[in-house]
């Protein structure tokens, strides 16, 4: 039975200004229920009418609704049963769709095996061919279909949610099939990071309706994505494009017309690098944390083993007696390893790869440019090439120059078109990114809530830590005063 | 002792400083002899101790005196002491371990190199940071040289060394050297014969119950020891290191809170200062159990090596003393050379006497020393660690209410 640290995305229930309902409170989040409980979060979905690129929200909420889950949003759920979700009422042209990824299962022997995990899905979309269903995935899957997006939406412009990464290290633990709560973590962390994932993208109204993520959602077996090995071809090519698309930036550098554009990618990188950093901190501490606890049972021993050994029996009694201070310490720091921001270091992970998409689509848009002026260039080319010919009198070469320059014009045509699509939906992208909560950056309002409430939570447990700290070095200090 | 405040700054040389001299060793100073170290200086390589004296004893010519050590001439008047047959049977005070600044010169140097990196806050910050912590060592080494000169005053027979009084009171460099290549290898080699040799020695059973009961009582004690000290250096590193942490997500906080002055940014400049002060409690509950246990630990470690090394110079004079026994008997039964066994046997037999009676006492003062020293580092760590976590407590509190009271 692994244990369950459910990791809840907490989205927030847009409202309407038209909406008769008060403002919604939050509904408290749970990021740790116990063991055994999984916690669903109803994602509201825009409606499918409007112009998919829409960043209006047509949420709307009853105080039933609410009530919903306000009250219980916290379902016992058996293991077997992990697709429970709740009763979604359909309003006017809202559509909604809840996902989750749970059960990870250990199929397969040694280097070969692999995990796969329950991702079930209830709706009301007319899309899909079932309200609720659900397939098994594995890892590689989840890859795939990003690497499958990637391809045809980033084109358009659009922010596709990154997943989580791979880690060869972690997926070989669990391969050779050490139980060990390491193990037991990690996986528990992918299935939480792939759960969240999925949320996103399919909170993205583009891309909900892309025939790549219904097929994810709904078909039985998928074909083996293949691309996703860790150091498979594809792996290395990605690694060649990402340096020739540095040293592409080198060559062309884009003369930008929009301030905005440049102003907003400074923003991006700025906010990136931070959070980057506060992550590799935030991971630190929670490392140094596990390590002073392993370290203070050490020691505990030792003293122990001092104390037995020490003649003067008011002493021995009292090292033996620090000893067990010690011990009570540790398992209190054990506790605290686990609040001290685990969910902070998930949470800003995740941040810091969005923000890396953010930038990719940036980049998209520079090559979008970049093609656009080199169709122009050859397009001149081409025309410079038919004023030869006609100077030349070469007539039978004419016709082809001639059929080559209406070639290039539509493809000058075409990039162009190309270009301003990418730079308005981008436009769009990065507006919606910033107003939705689930996907915008730690510097949203929102957000900030959530960070509050789990700060206050990791400062409630701080303050019952030290009480019990007090207690104990109470006890401790008459048997190292009657040291004689 | 003095408590220190929550907010100590660096005050060197204050009162504060005097109580680590009698952290480790409970003495009796008395007027006719007292030193102790009054200044110090670190300069790029070394560390250099001002020697202070005051006494009324007649072999100095006057009251009171200073003069400047180094390191190395601690380490000359140790070995001076332990290489005189005369102390063969005391307790030798430890030599005070060499000041190790290695650590936090290369911190300060990884800091110097990256400080393009990093805002000029963060920057300040680490700077005072490492600061702190080169101070810390520094003053933790003064205090241990320290209360290696006091033990030696403290000692009836070592006090009236004549080289005690020499380190003490010639004002001018001792021309100790430290020992070249050759010396050090030479120590290297005596120290291996030596731990052979201890081993022989360690298994002649002792007629002295007393002694035979020490033998291995210090044996495993030792031992314990220095697991002791090994696991509670590596517990205090790892509080350290989180919170060297904290303080990073301080600062970084800080500066995601002055990007501009939204709400958002305000409650990041709030949580920031929080876990500031958070890391400056968990900082001081770390550098506490160093002082007050992991020296303690170190210094005991120290200590009982020194009374396994009495153990050994009688042991060893007890073996020799057997051995000039059956020289004795051999030379009886053969009627050869009977004056010179003789001699031989009476001097084993006297040396061996004197390190006994001596030996005696002082294990049994080490015991003392040993038993009053935990005592009172175990009640300054527990009142030090309760002070702490209720000031923690304190400081939650507030924070709590400070952040459920802005919704």
């Amino acid at each position: 039975m692994l244990n369950l640290l459910v990791i809840v995305m907490h989205t927030h229930l847009q409202n309407k200004p038209f909406t008769p309902t008060p403002p919604e409170t939050d509904p408290p989040t749970d990021i740790f229920s116990e063991e055994g409980y999984t916690v669903q979060t109803p994602i509201k979905h825009p409606s499918l009418h409007t112009n998919i690129l829409e960043p209006k929200f047509n949420g709307i909420q009853s105080d039933e609704e609410l009530d919903l889950f306000a009250g219980k949003h916290i379902q016992p759920t058996n293991h077997t049963n992990s697709g429970a979700l709740l009763e979604e009422e359909e309003h006017g042209d809202t559509f909604e769709l809840n996902i989750a990824v749970t059960n990870p299962e250990k199929m397969g022997d040694g280097m070969n095996a692999f995990m796969t995990y329950k991702v079930s899905t209830q709706t009301s979309l007319p899309a899909f061919r079932s309200k609720t269903f659900s397939v098994r995935r594995r890892f590689s899957d989840f890859l795939g279909l990003y690497e499958k997006l990637l391809v045809k939406q980033s084109l358009m412009g659009c922010i596709i949610p990154p997943p989580p990464q791979k880690s060869v290290v972690g997926m070989t633990k669990v391969k050779v099939g050490k139980e060990d709560p390491s193990s037991a973590d990690f996986v528990e962390k992918r299935r939480a990071a792939l759960e969240r994932y999925l949320q996103r993208v399919v909170v993205h109204p583009a891309l909900l309706q892309d025939p790549d993520v219904q097929e994810f959602l709904e078909k039985e077996e998928l074909p083996r994505a293949v691309n996703t090995q860790a150091l498979s071809g594809s792996g290395f090519l990605k690694m060649i494009n990402k340096a020739s698309d540095a040293v592409n930036k080198m060559t062309i550098k884009m003369n930008e017309s929009d301030n905005w554009f440049e102003s907003k990618l400074q923003e991006v990188e700025n906010e990136e690098q931070l959070l980057r950093r506060l992550h590799a901190s935030f991971d630190s501490l929670v490392n140094h944390r596990k390590e002073l606890c392993s370290s203070t049972a050490m020691f505990a021993k030792s003293v122990a083993m001092l104390g037995s050994s020490e003649e003067n029996s008011a002493l021995s009694r009292a090292l033996s007696q620090l000893a067990e201070v010690e011990d009570k310490l540790e398992q209190l720091q054990q506790e605290q390893a686990f609040s001290d921001f685990f969910i902070f270091t998930e949470l800003l992970a995740d941040y810091v790869r969005l923000l890396g998409a953010v930038r990719g689509c940036f980049e998209q848009r520079v090559k979008a440019w970049q093609r656009w002026q080199e169709a122009q260039s050859t397009l001149q080319k081409k025309r410079e090439a038919e004023a030869k010919l006609l100077w030349a009198n070469k007539p039978d070469k004419l016709q082809q120059a001639k059929d080559d320059i209406t070639e290039w014009e539509a493809k000058v045509g075409q990039s162009e078109r190309d270009f301003e699509r990418i730079s308005s939906t981008l436009r769009k992208e990065v507006h919606r990114f910033e107003v939705r909560p689930e996907t915008s950056n730690l510097l949203h309002k929102e957000k900030c809530r959530d960070f509050r409430h789990h700060i206050v939570k990791y400062l409630e447990s701080l303050h019952r830590t030290q009480h019990r700290l007090v207690k104990c070095w109470e006890t401790f200090l008459p048997e190292a005063k009657a040291i004689v | 002792m003095m408590q220190e405040g929550l907010d100590d700054g660096p005050d060197f040389l204050s009162e504060e400083d005097r109580g680590p001299r009698a952290v480790n060793v409970d003495l009796q100073t008395d007027a006719t002899l007292q030193v102790d170290i009054s200044d110090a200086l670190s300069e790029r390589d070394k560390v250099k101790f001002t020697v202070h004296t005051k006494s009324t004893l007649p072999n100095f010519k006057q009251n009171e005196f200073s003069v400047v050590r180094q390191h190395e001439e601690f380490i000359w008047l140790h070995d001076s002491f332990v290489e005189n047959e005369d102390y063969a049977g005391f307790i030798i005070p430890p030599a005070p371990p060499r000041p190790d600044f290695d650590a936090s010169r290369e911190k300060l140097q990884k800091l110097g190199e990256g400080e393009g990196s990093m805002t000029k806050e963060e920057f300040t910050k680490m700077k005072q940071e490492l600061e702190a912590e080169y101070l810390a060592i520094f003053k933790k080494t003064v205090a241990m040289h320290e209360v290696f000169l006091c033990r030696v005053a403290a000692h009836p027979v070592l006090r009236k060394d004549l080289n005690f009084h020499v380190f003490l009171e010639y004002n001018q460099d001792l021309s100790v050297r430290g020992k070249n290549k050759k010396e050090k290898l030479e120590d290297f080699f005596k120290n291996v014969v030596k731990s052979a040799d201890g081993v022989i020695v360690a298994g002649v059973k002792d007629v002295d119950d007393f002694f035979e009961h020490e033998k291995t009582f210090l044996l495993e004690y030792h031992n314990r020891v220095k697991d002791a000290s090994i696991k509670s250096d590596r517990m205090i590193r790892s509080h350290k290191s989180a919170a060297d942490d904290i303080n990073r997500i301080a600062s970084t906080l800080y500066t995601l809170g002055t990007q501009d002055s939204t709400d958002v940014c305000k409650f990041f400049l709030k949580v920031s200062e929080l876990f500031e002060k958070t890391r400056k409690i968990e900082a001081r509950v770390a550098a506490d159990e160093d002082l007050k246990l992991a020296d303690l630990l170190k210094y005991y470690l120290r200590e009982s090596q020194a009374a396994k090394d009495l153990l050994y110079r009688r042991g060893r004079a007890l073996v020799d003393y057997e051995n000039a026994n059956k020289a004795l008997d051999k030379a009886r039964a053969k009627n050869k050379d009977v004056l010179q066994a003789e001699t031989t046997q009476q001097v084993c037999c006297q040396k061996f006497e004197k390190i006994s009676e001596s030996a005696k006492q002082e294990l049994i003062d080490f015991k003392t020393r040993r038993v009053a020293a935990f005592r009172k580092n175990l009640v300054e760590l527990a009142e030090l660690e309760l002070k702490h976590a209720k000031g923690n407590l304190q400081l939650l509190q507030s924070c709590l209410a400070v952040l459920k009271g802005d919704t």
